[in-house]
């Protein structure tokens, strides 16, 4: 069996995790966290898949792609939390607005 | 003739320009409102400089710094992105009209930075050429237009921000699982360079799944709706215009992309085209209904663009048969909903601000009191609707008689149902415009520009159906619906 399969495996694991607490979770901090931990899975699949059997030296371009995603989550989560932290000022509670309004 | 003016490298321009003048409007806000306007003007003008060099040299393709394919970053254009790019300008003009008139001092400096990187973000993944660069444009766009329907700061504005933020992030990390996927499946992000390589593996099939399902989200598609209408209805008018006529258009452009040249064989195999068609007839229908029940004027525009994303949709099972003649119906479905969708947005928040509300029951004769606007509604809703001759009415007729060709009659009959409750709706309000309340209201003056603003658009959306002789050939350039062969 291949050394990347188990990385992969848990990358997409952590992926569905991460998917799970962001339906189930009320709280939007905790929301956030999930959407991070699903990120983090991504990147763990695409590390692990760079290396492919019979090559020595993993492929450059997956690694590329997760700095680029990094750079992308960490704005991404900058942006939620001012909005959660915006939310919460206005409307007290960090969740989101149940129903619809009027 | 012109050749220095026609050789310049139109494709960076679309992209940097709008970047660089974000910056300055976010460095010095009291020019935003001047670099916003420039810089809207300085976009149409590289638009039609792409076009021209479209039309003279056929595909344009740029690598980046030197660095092309496999390895480097692509440009690339044919003539459904230039189409694109035209909507994006066109609707990017007038709303930066609408907008300089609209927001004031505080508000304007957050609005123009944002509405600027939102433009060079969209003409960036209309002119992308590999997968991953869609993503990192896609979650760009994304990050722009949560931030622009926050930009009110009231509770219901930042709720319904939250909401599609989560949506929107949710449905990036899919997207970008296809496509760790199909580079480990296939090797390549170059959308030119997968297309020869995809085979019906299972991981093609995966890809496939996660790619369509996070770009349905984004584009709200029923059942993945459920962000929309909030978003849209909370936001000031030109952000909704933006986010209506843009935005959505923008994953629905990555979604028929992708389609066209790498997923079609395995879809239709899979039964997934007949699936996205039924979804795209339960949008016409529960959107309509949704928009027809509404007692809020912003709240039945943005319905009624769940309804016509649905139009979007019904293309996918007809494709199989004739596809030019679907894909161009599509393409130009997308351009006349941009139009008409951000023209109605703007009148509507020319009510709600004459008015000082947009209760639908209230609007007390606007149409003697705001007689312009009244008309762009109108015009815009003849677009929607599919009456003749507007840009709507000509995309609505090459879909409908694709379906009636090939005996498809549950899908014409959802066109033409859709046609009458989109009546259905536009008259609703339009016979309150004419009647009066029954108590009187004050109103507020508006500024004469915005209410241009909003016919210029709704005029265009008419106009378009004049010019299907002149933009079909345009949009065949290079062949993006695979005419006689592969696309890119």
């Amino acid at each position: 069996m291949n050394t990347a399969v188990p990385y992969a495996l848990v990358g997409v694991g952590l992926f569905a995790l991460g998917f799970y607490a962001l339906i189930v979770h009320a709280h939007l901090l905790r929301k956030i966290l999930a959407l991070n931990v699903m990120g983090s899975g991504v990147f763990l699949l695409l590390v692990a898949l760079a290396r492919r059997s019979g090559v020595a030296l993993p492929d450059v371009v997956p690694q590329a792609m997760v700095i680029t995603g990094i750079v992308v989550a960490i704005s991404a989560t900058a942006l939620a939390l001012t909005l959660m932290l915006r939310l919460a000022a206005a409307s007290g509670r960090a969740e989101l607005p149940d129903g619809r309004e009027d | 003739m012109a050749a220095p003016f026609i050789d310049l490298p139109w494709g960076i321009i679309l992209i940097l320009l709008p970047l660089a003048a974000a910056m300055a409007a976010f460095l010095w806000p009291s020019m935003a409102k001047a670099v916003g306007l420039v810089t809207a003007v300085a976009v149409v003008v590289a638009v039609v400089g792409l076009g021209w060099q479209l039309l003279d040299h056929g595909l344009y393709r740029h690598a980046i710094g030197g660095w092309g394919a496999p390895l480097g970053i692509e440009l690339y254009a044919d003539g459904l992105s230039l189409l694109m790019l035209m909507a994006t300008a066109l609707v990017g003009f007038a709303v930066s009209l609408y907008a300089a008139a609209y927001f004031k001092a505080e508000d304007a400096a957050r609005f123009w930075p944002l509405w600027l990187v939102l433009l060079g973000a969209l003409n960036a993944l209309f002119l992308a050429a590999d997968i991953f660069n869609l993503y990192v444009t896609l979650e760009l766009v994304g990050l722009a237009a949560v931030a622009l329907a926050a930009l009110t700061g009231s509770a219901t504005a930042l709720g319904a921000a939250m909401r599609y933020l989560l949506a929107n992030l949710l449905a990036s990390l899919a997207y970008l699982l296809g496509v760790a996927l199909l580079y480990h499946g296939f090797g390549s992000v170059d959308i030119a360079i997968l297309a020869t390589r995809i085979a019906p593996a299972p991981v093609a099939f995966a890809a496939l799944g996660l790619i369509t399902t996070a770009l349905l989200l984004k584009t709200a598609l029923f059942p993945l709706h459920f962000w929309l209408p909030p978003a849209h209805a909370s936001a000031p008018a030109p952000v909704s215009a933006l986010l209506s006529a843009l935005v959505v258009k923008a994953s629905f452009y990555i979604l028929l992309r992708l389609w066209l040249e790498l997923f079609a064989p395995l879809g239709a195999g899979a039964g997934i085209d007949a699936l996205l068609g039924l979804l795209g007839a339960a949008a016409v229908l529960w959107g309509s209904v949704q928009a027809l029940r509404q007692s809020r004027l912003k709240l039945l525009v943005a319905y009624s663009t769940v309804a016509q994303i649905g139009y979007l949709f019904l293309a996918f099972p007809l494709a199989l048969a004739s596809s030019v003649a679907v894909w161009s119906a599509v393409a130009y479905l997308a351009l006349a909903h941009a139009l008409a969708k951000a023209a109605m947005f703007l009148a509507a928040g020319n009510l709600l601000r004459f008015g000082g509300h947009d209760r639908i029951a209230d609007l007390d004769r606007a149409v003697q009191r705001l007689p312009l606007t009244t008309a762009a509604f109108a015009l815009a809703g003849v677009s929607i609707m599919g009456l003749p001759p507007s840009g709507g009415f000509v995309g609505k007729w090459l879909l409908l008689e694709a379906a009636l060709t090939q005996g498809r009659w549950g899908l014409a009959l959802v066109m033409i149902l859709g046609g009458l409750l989109a009546a259905a709706y536009v008259f609703k309000v339009l016979g309150y415009a004419f009647t009066p309340a029954a108590v009187a209201h004050k109103s507020t003056a508006v500024p004469a520009s915005m209410e241009w603003a909003a016919l210029l658009l709704a005029l265009a959306a008419i106009l378009l159906g004049f010019m299907a002789p002149l933009l079909l050939p345009l949009l065949g350039i290079g062949e993006p619906f695979g005419a006689n062969g592969a696309g890119p």
